[in-house]
């Protein structure tokens, strides 16, 4: 489940131009950088900045599907959720991993989503309130998602794309763990289709704001295109993603909550409604309605289990000195 | 019936142990654990569904899995009160995996050597190497926290004192249960005691913990008589289904 | 406690007959949890038959200032390759 549109991006970068020109030469010829490269201060910095979001996405995104493991209305949805937020977890995990190699550490990008410092997607500051909303996440926030991070494997930074490669493979059942679920409702029972469609009439605008701002209004997008951090465009991937799920959402009878949204046969892609980036923006700068219980849970995950890390830590310690008296 | 009743338990056992871990997923202490703890819930659901099926056949009166889960009440439940305890802290859910696991690995290692029913022998096939790696798992961790920092020793004394009381009840057959024995589909739960106490006390004694005298063990769930926690349990897991009688999901 | 769980880096053998690859990493306070948590996050879903793990930190790296003088030098000893040598065709496969 991705982070949407990069959140403040800062490119800017002070080496020689001789010096930049060898890296984007480097780039051009589609050569990977790898952690010990020298690399320009600009692109470890807006990595840092976009693997981190992306990591903690992931890891507030299990908060409000793991609201509905316990809930789950039968044994082989609550295995599925459960085995898909355990992958949630996992995705995160290998993003840490990968931002780590450029030298900064799990608790310091821990320590940052919890004082607000860093951004995480604004999907996950809605709450979910009934079990359809499983399914319409699945559906369209990891529909969003895959348009987001298929490209993401062909990164120019070696650790990203080999984590999204991972990522990807993964995530393949998602979507159609979470659009099994929306048929199944949306052909179900009269207040199961209500509940599908209510589900899509409150997460399809978030849904598309997932991908960010305009271009046009997109900052710095156009030096990680050229780093190749970024291989397309919001707009570009906010069409994909609209084009291949309207179809789907007529296959269910639902409708989508967009009475703008109509078919553009010169462009070949449906032309969308405005987009209301005030509500965007106000999610985006931690206003949204599930924002402080977010940063709230996972911080009191993380100290709740402070002394369980300490006693892990303590423990290795005389581990290692039994060693080392027993030698 | 008697059968059919036995295996229920069993399941039961399963699925409330396998909520009960799944409450931690996305609240665990370390990201780690966030990936562990829902392998464990998943191995312990998945053993619960093929039992449910099971046990539903033996009735043969048309029930799904999910009528066995979401259908019953908590006096129909009969689940032994140790997998129903609530998480409290990672010292106690990670105590009471313990406890379970190191019942159900021999329970399913002799089940392999007696049982006629073939699909028990094949739940017992799979569950005594998930078992097996759950010992491990909580057991490691019980070490460390038995033998780490003072609070953590602390906090895994009162989970010794607030869920030995529980363990005894893993030792007794139902009526279902020893009819069950009788006819050669479950070994004898008693017979687990040995194996158990292997394990426990090893385990111990590196976490530098003591099993404590219980000389009044609590026990009941057979006979669904519960904690007040399962009933908060059931009502949360049970919503959806409830709410919509008869839907499909 | 600002003690941070040490980093470790993880290799999978996929099935028997291939050799361990690294897969990623994991945070462990020791090897015993390391192995444990490499087994939970990289193997879910069967890509294993065992697992290494080793403490980030003792890994021994090449210096990318000498990447040019340690792996340059090799490029023009073509001789190495097969290709380098003619046979006629007539001789068969070699």
């Amino acid at each position: 489940m991705y982070s949407q549109g990069l959140i403040g991006a800062d490119g800017s970068t002070t080496e020689t131009p001789e010096f930049l020109d060898t890296f984007q030469k480097r780039i051009d010829a589609e050569q990977k950088i790898e952690p010990t490269d020298a690399m320009p201060e600009g692109y470890r910095r807006t990595l840092v900045r976009q693997i981190g979001q992306h990591a903690h996405s992931e890891i507030v995104g299990m908060l409000p599907e793991g609201n509905w493991i316990t809930r789950a209305p039968s044994l082989r949805r609550k295995a599925a959720l459960l085995a898909k937020v355990q992958d949630e977890g996992g995705h995160g995990l290998y993003l840490y991993s990968a931002a780590e190699t450029l030298g900064v550490s799990r608790e310091q990008m821990t320590e940052e989503l919890h004082s607000g410092k860093a951004k995480y997607s604004s999907i996950f500051n809605y709450p979910t309130l009934t079990w359809a909303d499983i399914g319409i996440i699945g559906w369209l926030v990891d529909g969003a998602a895959i348009m987001n991070q298929i490209p993401l494997c062909r990164c120019s930074f070696g650790p990203y794309a080999r984590a999204m490669i991972r990522v990807c493979k993964e995530e393949s059942f998602h979507q159609r763990q979470g659009y099994e679920i929306v048929m199944t409702l949306a052909q179900g029972t009269p207040e199961q289709k209500a509940m599908a469609q209510d589900a899509l009439n409150r997460w399809w605008w978030p849904s598309i704001m997932m991908f960010g701002p305009h271009d046009a209004d997109s900052q710095h997008s156009d030096q990680s295109m050229a780093w190749k951090i970024k291989r397309f465009t919001n707009d570009e991937l906010r069409q994909k993603f609209i084009d291949a799920t309207v179809p789907q959402a007529e296959y269910l009878d639902l409708t989508i909550p967009d009475p703008d949204l109509k078919w553009n046969e010169a462009k070949q892609g449906y032309d969308h409604g405005p987009i209301d980036w005030d509500e965007f923006w106000r999610v985006v700068k931690g206003h949204g309605p599930m924002a402080r219980d977010r940063i709230k849970d996972r911080k009191a995950a993380w100290d709740n289990g402070a002394w369980v890390r300490e006693a892990a830590l303590t423990h290795a310690e005389k581990r290692r000195a039994r060693k080392m008296a027993a030698e | 019936m008697a059968v059919f009743e036995a295996i229920l338990e069993l399941a039961d056992d399963h699925l409330v142990l396998g909520h009960r871990i799944s409450e931690w997923c996305g609240h665990a202490p370390m990201l780690e654990e966030d990936l562990a703890m829902p392998n464990m819930a998943l191995d312990l659901i998945g053993t619960a569904r093929t039992l449910y099926d099971r046990a539903a056949m033996l009735e043969g009166k048309g029930r799904s899995e999910d009528d066995m889960a979401y259908l019953r009440g908590e006096r129909e439940y009969r689940n032994c009160l140790l997998v129903e305890r609530p998480n409290e802290d990672f010292a106690h859910t990670m105590l009471r995996s313990l406890y379970f696991a190191a019942f159900m690995r021999p329970f399913w290692l002799a089940t392999l050597e007696m049982t006629t029913d073939e699909t028990v022998r094949g739940v017992a096939g799979k569950a005594e190497k998930e078992m097996a790696y759950h010992i491990r798992h909580a057991g490691e961790w019980v070490i460390r926290l038995g033998d780490g920092t003072e609070e953590s020793a602390r906090r895994m004394r009162d989970a010794v004192a607030a869920l030995h009381i529980y363990t005894g009840e893993l030792f007794e057959s139902s009526p279902a249960a020893t009819e069950a024995e009788a006819e050669g589909v479950l070994p004898v739960r008693a017979d687990m005691r040995a194996a158990w106490e292997d394990v426990i006390g090893q385990v111990f004694a590196e976490a530098l913990l003591e099993a404590p005298e219980v000389p009044y063990p609590q026990t009941g769930g057979r006979k669904g008589l519960h904690g007040e926690g399962l009933g908060h349990l059931l009502a949360e897991m049970q919503s959806v289904y409830r709410a919509h009688p008869g839907a499909t999901w | 406690m600002t003690q941070a769980t040490p980093l470790w880096e993880v290799f999978i053998r996929p099935r028997n007959g291939l050799s361990h690859k690294h897969v990623g990493s994991i945070h462990a306070a020791d090897e015993v949890m390391a192995v444990q948590a490499a087994r939970d996050v990289y193997t879910r879903r069967g890509e294993g038959t065992s697992i290494w793990v080793v403490r980030s930190a003792d890994i021994v790296a090449s210096d990318p200032d000498q990447a040019g003088e340690n792996f340059e030098p090799t490029a023009d000893k073509i001789y190495r390759h097969p290709t380098f040598y003619e046979i006629p065709e007539d001789v068969g496969h070699m």
